[in-house]
């Protein structure tokens, strides 16, 4: 199964990282990509820019929107996920536990992927 | 054996199988459901079975396979009833599977109230009317609790097995957690009007039970399983007649079920022994304390209020330190109590003015006694617990008129 790992940490607490601590998250990000690379779980992944970059859009009667920002104001903001190939949601949690942002006050949502549909 | 009985008894057995088999909760359910009402038709005329659980299985498997024949039909899927068909008939419940139900019915992914439900839904047998009764929510929420938990069952993929040594002490927590929840609902409300909700003791029990039998490697579910005990063997004597809650100093001891204290006391050496003490342990230990003592007055209070010490450290929480401050005021003087719950913080909840207030009235202090029962009536919700309240704040303020 496939299951989409969500990273949502607080942006500003991010921001106000100092140096040293930021390098160590980045070192503990490569460290953990590569082990899920290795053991063969790792489909995707990435890091995302601020939700300040963020770009809405939307059609209302038939007309495009676009809006500046997030879907949703939230505390805390999607910044990163993985895709990963997991035997089951155990193995998903015990991947997501392991992301270095839960160390430093992050959260993990885990999502199944749904199977495409068959033809 | 008739044909209730052996639901009751071995309706979870199968049905863990049954999953496993079929790997799928509905169709195992179904089919199970299938195989009951087939039993309840011919057993009656052809005379039961030799072996009726056999008979269940083989019956159950057969359903399914239809009920997936039906499907393939319709829907061109071929490889569930493939996988089936390709696995060795069984006539036995197998006791792995109990516990990879338990286990699943019990994964922390799916909400605490939609554990309990399934846990009684599936390993307990009971029906979607029974759990809603039980609990007091209609009967569509219930149903409703059900038919997601299984849904994230399956497409989440939370998995049919026992977890992993690293992940079992967690899991088995969550497990017991469960158990004591069933068990607390059925106990704190034994004083209401549904006898149904006095069976969920039973069915906690009988969990417990299973527990400590598919887990023999593992001290607290016998801790838990003696609380239960423990705390069951009471359960008579703590209302009257007319359903007023009975304190414990003033239970009637000789109605307590004797040979529930034994078994719960047995188990609590078990818990004990081997490593340092588990939460569910230190409070059946507390609780075979009290049922041991011939009187409130010739309690161990010192060896309880110790109990609670250790407790705290293990389990740390506000009302562990309510208890013990109730403990250490039997032992060492109501003062000492006294100054010991006046550093508890626990906003809102009613047993801690409940508790200052029956030590101030021991202490003869009537005027802050009365303040002090009025505010755990402000905070209380079971009935009979407020008449109790009630009763206490109108003895304390006509004697000082």
């Amino acid at each position: 199964m496939q299951y989409l790992l969500m990273i949502y940490q607080d942006e500003k607490a991010r921001a106000q990282m100092s140096g040293p601590q930021s390098d160590q998250l980045f070192q503990e990000y490569r460290e953990f990509t590569q082990g899920i690379v290795t053991s063969g779980h790792f489909r995707a992944g990435a890091r995302l820019q601020p939700t300040s970059t963020s770009t809405t859009v939307r059609e209302t009667n038939g007309k495009r929107v676009t809006t500046d920002g997030p879907f949703a104001e939230t505390k805390e903001q999607l910044g990163g996920y993985y895709l990963v190939e997991c035997r089951d949601l155990d193995e998903a949690i015990s991947i997501a536990a392991r992301i270095p942002s839960v160390r430093v006050g992050g959260s993990v949502e885990v999502r199944p992927v749904a199977p495409t549909p068959e033809r | 054996m008739n044909l209730g009985e052996l639901h009751r008894r071995e309706y979870g057995r199968i049905l863990a199988t049954l999953i496993r088999a079929v790997g799928d909760f509905d169709l195992a359910e179904d089919a199970l459901q299938d195989a009951f009402e087939a039993a309840l038709a011919q057993w009656p005329g052809e005379g039961p079975p030799q072996n009726p659980v056999a008979w269940l299985i083989a019956t159950a498997r057969h359903k399914a396979i239809d009920r997936l024949r039906r499907r393939a039909l319709v829907a061109g899927k071929r490889d569930e009833l493939a996988a089936l068909l390709a696995q060795p008939e069984e006539d036995a419940p197998v006791p792995l599977d109990s516990l990879r139900l338990i286990f699943t019915c019990c994964h922390p992914a799916l909400a605490p109230e939609a554990q309990v439900a399934l846990t009684l839904r599936t390993i307990c047998g009971l029906d979607t009317e029974e759990i809603a009764r039980a609990f007091l929510v209609p009967v569509p929420t219930l149903a409703q609790r059900l038919v997601r938990a299984k849904a994230k069952i399956k497409h989440a993929g939370i998995p049919y097995e026992v977890p992993g040594d690293r992940m079992l002490p967690d899991r088995v927590d969550a497990v017991l957690a469960v158990v004591y929840l069933v068990f607390n609902e059925g106990y704190s409300a034994s004083f209401g009007p549904g006898l149904v909700r006095a069976d969920l003791c039973a069915e906690a029990i009988r969990l417990g039970r299973l527990l400590v039998e598919l887990l023999p490697a593992e001290r607290e579910p016998r801790g838990l399983l003696a609380l239960m005990l423990l705390h069951d063997a009471r359960r008579a004597t703590r209302t009257d007649e007319e359903g007023e809650l009975v304190l414990l100093e003033d239970q009637d001891r000789a109605r307590w079920d004797r040979g529930k204290i034994a078994e719960g006391s047995a188990l609590v050496e078990q818990a004990l022994r081997g490593g340092p003490p588990g939460a569910y342990a230190l409070q059946a230990a507390i609780a075979a304390l009290h049922a041991e003592a011939p009187s409130a007055h010739d309690t161990d209070w010192r060896q309880i209020a110790a109990l609670y010490g250790v407790l705290a450290s293990v389990h740390p929480s506000p009302v562990v330190e309510l208890n013990r401050a109730v403990a250490v005021a039997m032992a060492d003087g109501v003062e000492r109590g006294l100054a010991l719950l006046d550093t508890i913080h626990l906003p809102g909840y009613h047993l801690l003015p409940a508790a200052r207030a029956d030590l101030l009235r021991r202490l003869d202090r009537r005027a802050e006694a009365a303040a002090a029962y009025r505010e755990a009536l402000t905070l209380v919700t079971n009935e009979a617990e407020r008449r109790f309240l009630e009763r206490r704040l109108a003895e304390v303020t006509r004697a000082r008129e």
